[in-house]
């Protein structure tokens, strides 16, 4: 039991590690690109880690959270666009309108079970997806650009890429941090036992609806939250963010990784957001040796042919995700 | 009537055209352990499931301790201290048993919004949930996985889940089901602890069971009530051993209901 050096501990060290030095890397080989990804990889890996609070800890498989990550960035660029750069007043405001949405979202929603909940959750994403497209003020279905990131006076500079992305990162592992305490305290118990039995829950005493509620606020508030980090990242928000793909991609990362389970959505960002990079690399290189260069950029553009497979097998044969495998354990 | 603890007076409940409890009235007074039996079908599941809140009645009012809780949600029912255990086992397949009574526990705690120290940390919650768990006999499987228990076992854990909850009554739904002679044995001889302690609404098909341990028994057939008395007295009623004790078969069942 105090055994830590499991197989599953040496990689999220290593992965944690990696993640710490890429910056420094970077310094030494120049290569911008990577710092780039990895900011993005650690952002939707926020997003992917307030996911798996509603989806993996309460089992509630929501269709539509990619939508705070908008709500979270357009906050940032629509307070921007009208002269206020603060990050004081910027983020809290991502915040609490992501958290509000999901007070509605969830209010409505959380009244229903399994495909309802799913596709409730999925119409209001695309309620807010064609809110967005209708934004004729901020750029409508081309989006929003943000010219400057969030100021913080002197306390931090988020134009300096370097310290932009550490920010990042520590908010990645405050998040992970706090969604552990969340789910060990008496409230993650409750949100937990609403997810394997709501019937028993009731009858031992528990409103259980006022708890998940809760719960699916703290993960869009939470989420909206990388959202703001989002805009300030690619300078650009659009209702693209917002698109029910990209909720989508969210739950595979969470999946892909391993559902309730503390590391497992950032595993699961890095290799679905990793893979997306590499396959289309190395399915190149692959080809070029058996068919004509430009025939092999064309095989390259069906990566997903490989990517789809893959993450069928993990749902197949892994039910706790790559965690899951590390952890040599068999969920449910 | 005044002093049940449990009253009901004329429930009522159809499903389309069947009449799933035909005017029930019943009064439980405090340290009864009433059992009803009645043939599949009587409507004994659609009365517990009143007794509960997961079904909403039709006509007729059920009181606790004097107080109208017909339209009482579930969680608020179990706060009144009216606990139940299920008929199929429900249980919190993916904690282990101690988890499981902790959460019975902690739901009668103060309300759960805390958000920060450690659940399974905490004494108030986890030495009254070791204390149940020893009760019914499954202290050496507190770490264990519930999913791992035996059959047996989960009954055992049903049973502690609704006594963790320190109820005033317990509404039993068959805690005997699908076990063997040595378990259900080892059942009745805690439910005769269990009985001198509290109220208990016993529903069982375990006849033997059901004449060793109740006070009363109320025969259910086809939601209507059609005897209620002590065990010798509903042994020797007639009309009860023609319908249901004597008579295996559906018809003569049948024809006492509708004759």
């Amino acid at each position: 039991m105090t055994l830590w050096l499991t197989p599953r501990n040496v990689v999220v060290a290593g992965l944690l590690l990696f993640l710490a030095l890429v910056p420094a890397y970077v310094a030494v080989t120049g290569n911008a690109f990577l710092m780039t990804l990895f900011t993005r990889i650690i952002i939707l890996a926020i997003a992917a880690t307030s996911l798996n609070l509603i989806l993996g800890y309460g089992g509630m498989v929501s269709f539509g959270h990619a939508v705070y990550l908008g709500v979270g960035g357009y906050a940032v660029g629509i307070l921007a666009y009208e002269g206020v750069a603060s990050g004081f007043a910027q983020w809290p405001v991502a915040i609490a309108v992501s958290a509000l949405l999901a007070l509605i979202v969830g209010a409505l929603s959380l009244r229903t079970r399994g495909v309802y909940f799913i596709m409730i959750t999925l119409a209001f994403a695309q309620l807010v997806y064609y809110f967005g497209v209708g934004l004729d003020r901020y750029g409508a279905d081309d989006g929003l650009t943000v010219y400057r990131r969030s100021q913080f006076g002197d306390l931090v500079n988020l134009s300096n890429r370097t310290v932009f992305y550490y920010l990042c990162l520590l908010i990645l592992v405050g998040t992970i941090y706090l969604v552990w305490r969340l789910i060990n305290s008496r409230f993650g118990m409750v949100v937990q036992g609403a997810r394997s039995n709501d019937r028993r829950m009731r009858a031992i005493g528990f409103p259980t609806y006022r708890y998940r509620l809760t719960c699916f606020v703290i993960a869009g508030a939470l989420c909206g939250l990388a959202g703001a980090l989002l805009a300030n990242h690619t300078g650009f928000i659009s209702p693209a963010t917002m698109h029910w793909t990209r909720s989508g991609d969210l739950i595979v990362m969470v999946v892909l990784g391993g559902m309730a389970s503390s590391f497992g959505p950032l595993i699961g960002a890095v290799t679905l957001l990793v893979l997306e990079e590499l396959l289309p690399v190395l399915i190149r290189l692959l080809a070029s040796g058996v068919v004509e260069p430009q025939a092999a950029v064309k095989v390259a553009e069906y990566w997903q042919v490989v990517l789809g497979p893959l993450f069928l097998l993990v749902v197949l044969f892994a039910r706790g995700g790559i965690n899951g495998l590390l952890e040599g354990t068999r969920r449910g | 009537m005044a002093d049940a603890l449990l009253a009901i007076e004329g429930l009522t409940k159809r499903f389309g055209g069947v009449v799933a409890s035909d005017g029930i009235s019943l009064a439980i007074p405090p340290g009864e352990l009433h059992a009803i039996i009645g043939p599949n079908g009587a409507g004994k599941s659609t009365l517990i499931g009143q007794l509960t809140g997961e079904i909403a009645p039709d006509e007729g009012v059920i009181r606790f301790e004097g107080r109208d809780i017909t339209a009482l949600p579930v969680h608020q029912r179990s706060a009144l201290g009216l606990a139940r255990s299920f008929q199929i086992t429900s249980l919190f397949l993916d904690f282990t048993t101690l988890d499981n009574v902790a959460l019975a526990v902690q739901a009668h705690a103060g309300h759960s919004f805390r958000f920060w120290r450690s659940a399974r940390a905490e004494p108030e919650l986890r030495e009254p949930a070791r204390a149940v768990l020893a009760q019914v006999g499954l202290a050496h499987r507190a770490d264990e996985r519930c999913a791992n228990l035996s059959h047996g076992e989960h009954r055992q854990l049903e049973i502690a889940m609704a006594l963790a909850t320190r109820p005033r009554m317990l509404l039993l739904d068959e805690p005997m089901a699908g076990m063997g002679p040595d378990e259900s044995a080892r059942m009745v001889e805690m439910l005769k602890v269990l009985k001198s302690k509290l109220t208990i609404l016993l529903i069982e098909h375990d006849m033997e069971a059901v004449f060793a341990l109740a006070d009363r028994i109320t025969v259910l057939v086809y939601g209507r009530v059609i005897a209620s008395d002590a065990p010798a007295a509903i042994r020797a009623n007639a009309e009860v051993r023609k319908a249901y004790l004597g008579a295996p078969d559906e018809h003569a069942v049948e024809q006492v209901a509708h004759g």
